[in-house]
């Protein structure tokens, strides 16, 4: 009679005594089973039997130039595919490389993996070689965090890991491996599902508060729908567009629902907060019901709190509890995922004669439009390239199909304002810390995410050179991501601000000594292309686009253009600034 | 609305490695004050049991305590107002007085039904359990007396058993 040989994967739950393996397998075979086919990472002698262990499995790495920019990968490789990101790193600087990226993932509630070397267990604690209490400095920004001693926790922890990591609000998990943990061996039996007694995440919402909703709505004379980040993370942007249309209430998202409602649709009003449109801060200042469906009411979105939707009761949708109520004080808390949510409240709400509906909201919809044509968003054209026209144009070759990462600053809000995304994981930002630097790593993860997908890194010059080493990484991985910087010579988002308030003081926000960036392409092997005039705009793009690698477009942009509208810092959402 | 108010707070926790530090993070990093901490095993295996005094505008409390029950390692949060809970604090002060006033600590410990646990020529070191009022006098009484050193183990507090029988 055969020994059952313990190490058949997919034979889930039966306890059995199983085959002794190291924790460097152990960590594969369970990154297997949780379908994982990435990882970015960059090696160091704390995970050099990891490594060594990887080519037996069939699994991806791809290796950055910096352990900043494999978190951002991940992120962005996470956001378009749905799946949760894997990074690699090793220890001590390796792990510190990785906080910001952690730390943006965790603003934005984005599911991810980290993995970090450690040093062996035995030296914890001792000031070792390359030894960092990463558990310790990452534990304010991450959803939550282990630190692993032996190869005998290593397969209930990473399942542990990831599952935290998927459910409820997703967030990035960090897990300290030290080297004998993954040297060491240790019985392998495949954990089962995780299952954890202080952790039980609501995903139905309470019926009778979805009741309460529907009844708030149906006596709703101007209405506004509020998406936020959490519409996308849920996959509710098709119960948004079913709610939108079948009460006829226009809609607006905060920068991190962009694309959770399609951008192209008769009842959009924009993006809204700080550098939203016209119509959509007033839309939202004068309406007398608010629908906010996963957002938190960030303080870019409210402008001052004792003038934001003064005249509406508020229904706030949103599966973190911990959101509801921390900003706003709102009329109908509901705690659930969004998708299950906008189902059921889709399927409560009376049905009322359509022609009924339009009637009611006549007069609403007549006065969003008065807004609109009273400042849409608009630049007007000179010699010199605008940025935005940059924008435009890439959003008019790309058909509004691309997916587009920013970096953070005025590249940021221009992208934001003049691409039109119809479709929800397409566009992919550092919204909640605005970390300079994402966009290129972020292109390269979304990349290889959707292989088959223009991807469009749109950049300012200060924000690309902070990952510009990223380009190698594109390259070596035939990933062929089009960077557009619009060129300014400034840090355009900071010089704003010294303009409109600091009387025109621009104190250390000169970087007109920057790079050539197409001599800087061409250095790394990649293609360089320069626009001086709007007239080159186009062709540069088309170039560009036609190219199958990676691509930097130098636009060399007028100097000294704002974003607007613009809400003053601490001021209210109505009172902004339009030129 | 406004007024900040001492709250009570009892957290049952999962034994491990670095949610004391969780918890306290919390606080600390939103600049929420902690006034006492107290934190042991309980019966049930695995678990702690921690108790927390804090400090705080009602508003940020509630924020506070929905902040804890997120924590992966938190199994339970309970909120006490004083009605609802026995509370308990032990105390240990040690108090140095010349020798008219010696006789004097000795009536204030025995009023207060105080053990006297150490004594030398020039202190005595008192134990004393009670509420929070009891450790509040007997330490203002004693101040007169003598210089005070004192180390307090933070309060301990236990749901009271519901009044009476529902019907």
């Amino acid at each position: 009679m055969s020994r059952h040989n313990g190490n058949a994967p997919g034979s889930p739950g039966k306890k059995r005594k199983g085959t002794k393996l190291t924790g460097a397998k152990i960590l594969f075979e369970v990154l297997k089973d949780e379908g994982i086919g990435v990882i970015f990472g960059y090696p160091g002698g704390a995970v050099i039997d990891i490594y060594d262990t990887m080519p037996q499995y069939d699994i991806r790495h791809v290796l950055t130039r910096h352990e900043q920019a494999a978190v951002h990968a991940a992120d962005a490789y996470s956001r378009t595919s749905g799946k949760v990101g894997v990074c690699l790193v090793t220890s001590g600087p390796g792990a510190t490389n990785t906080v910001t990226g952690i730390a943006s993932a965790y603003m934005d509630s984005i599911p991810l993996v980290v993995f970090t070397g450690q040093v062996p267990s035995s030296l914890i604690g001792n000031d070792a070689f390359q030894e960092v209490d990463i558990v310790g400095i990452t534990r304010p920004c991450t959803k939550h965090n282990y630190l692993v001693k032996e190869a005998s926790r290593v397969a209930e922890t990473v399942r542990e890991a990831f599952y935290l990591a998927r459910s409820g609000r997703p967030g990035p998990i960090v897990v300290d491996l030290c080297k004998d943990a993954i040297a060491g061996e240790a019985d392998f039996v495949l954990p089962p599902p995780a299952c954890m007694k202080g952790y039980t995440p609501t995903y139905e919402p309470h019926k009778g508060q979805v009741k309460k909703a529907a009844q708030l709505i149906a006596k709703s004379k101007r209405p506004v729908i509020f998406g936020g980040g959490g519409v996308i993370l849920s996959g509710a942007s098709e119960e948004l567009r079913t709610l939108a249309e079948k009460i006829t209430a226009p809609v607006t998202t905060s920068l991190m629902g962009l694309g959770g409602f399609p951008g192209t649709h008769d009842l959009w009003l924009g993006m809204l907060g700080m550098h939203g449109t016209f119509r959509a801060n007033m839309a939202v200042t004068e309406c007398d019901l608010l629908i906010s469906i996963g957002a938190r009411f960030d303080d870019r979105v409210t402008g001052r709190i004792d003038s934001f939707a003064p005249h509406a009761k508020i229904i706030h949708i949103d599966i973190d509890p911990t959101s509801i109520q921390k900003n706003i004080p709102v009329n109908v808390p509901i705690v659930g995922d969004c998708k299950i949510t906008l189902h059921q409240l889709n399927a409560v709400l009376d049905y009322e004669d359509p022609a009924n509906v339009s009637e009611k909201r006549r007069p609403w919809l007549d006065q969003i439009r008065a807004w609109k044509e009273t400042a849409p968003l608009a630049y007007s054209q000179c010699k010199n390239i605008k940025p935005q026209f940059v924008v435009e144009k890439i959003y008019e070759m790309t058909r509004g199909e691309a997916i587009i990462t920013t970096e953070v600053g005025q590249n940021q809000m221009w992208a934001a304002q003049f691409y039109h995304f119809d479709r929800p994981n397409s566009f992919v930002t550092s919204g909640g810390l605005g970390c300079m630097g994402f966009g290129l790593p972020a292109a390269i993860g979304a990349q290889t995410a959707c292989p088959d997908r223009i991807v469009v890194d749109i950049a300012g010059d200060g924000s690309i050179q902070m990952n510009i080493q990223e380009l190698a990484t594109a390259v070596e991985n035939r990933l062929p991501v089009k960077v557009a910087i619009l060129n300014n010579g400034y840090l355009g988002m900071v010089r704003q601000m010294q303009e409109l308030f600091k009387d025109r003081r621009y104190v250390a926000t000169d970087m007109s000594h920057s790079p050539d960036f197409v001599k800087l392409a061409e250095a790394y092997g990649a293609v360089g292309l320069r626009a001086t005039t709007p007239e080159e705009v186009e062709p540069v793009i088309r170039k560009a686009l036609e190219l199958d690698v990676p691509v930097i477009m130098d636009f060399v942009v007028e100097r000294e253009e704002c974003v607007y509208p613009m809400v003053p810092a601490g001021g209210a959402i109505k009172d902004m600034l339009l030129a | 609305m406004n007024q900040e108010e001492r709250h009570t707070i009892s957290i049952l926790v999962d034994n491990e490695p670095g949610v004391l530090s969780r918890v306290a993070g919390l606080f600390s990093g939103r600049g929420f004050n902690i006034v006492s901490l107290n934190v042991a095993e309980t019966l049930e295996s695995g678990l702690s049991r921690i108790t927390l005094v804090s400090y705080g505008v009602a508003q940020i409390q509630e924020q506070i305590n929905k902040q804890l029950r997120k924590l992966v390692n938190v199994v339970k949060v309970t909120d006490f107002s004083d009605s609802d809970c026995v509370e308990r604090e032990m105390a240990l002060v040690k108090v140095q007085s010349d020798a008219a006033h010696r006789a004097e600590v000795l009536r204030i410990a025995d009023i207060f039904r105080c053990k006297v646990v150490d004594v030398s020529p020039n202190d005595y070191t008192i134990e004393v359990t009670g509420n929070r009022g009891k450790i509040e006098a007997l330490i203002d009484l004693l101040r007169p007396v003598g210089s005070l050193e004192i180390a307090r183990t933070g309060v301990i507090a236990m749901a009271r058993s519901k009044k009476g029988i529902k019907k």
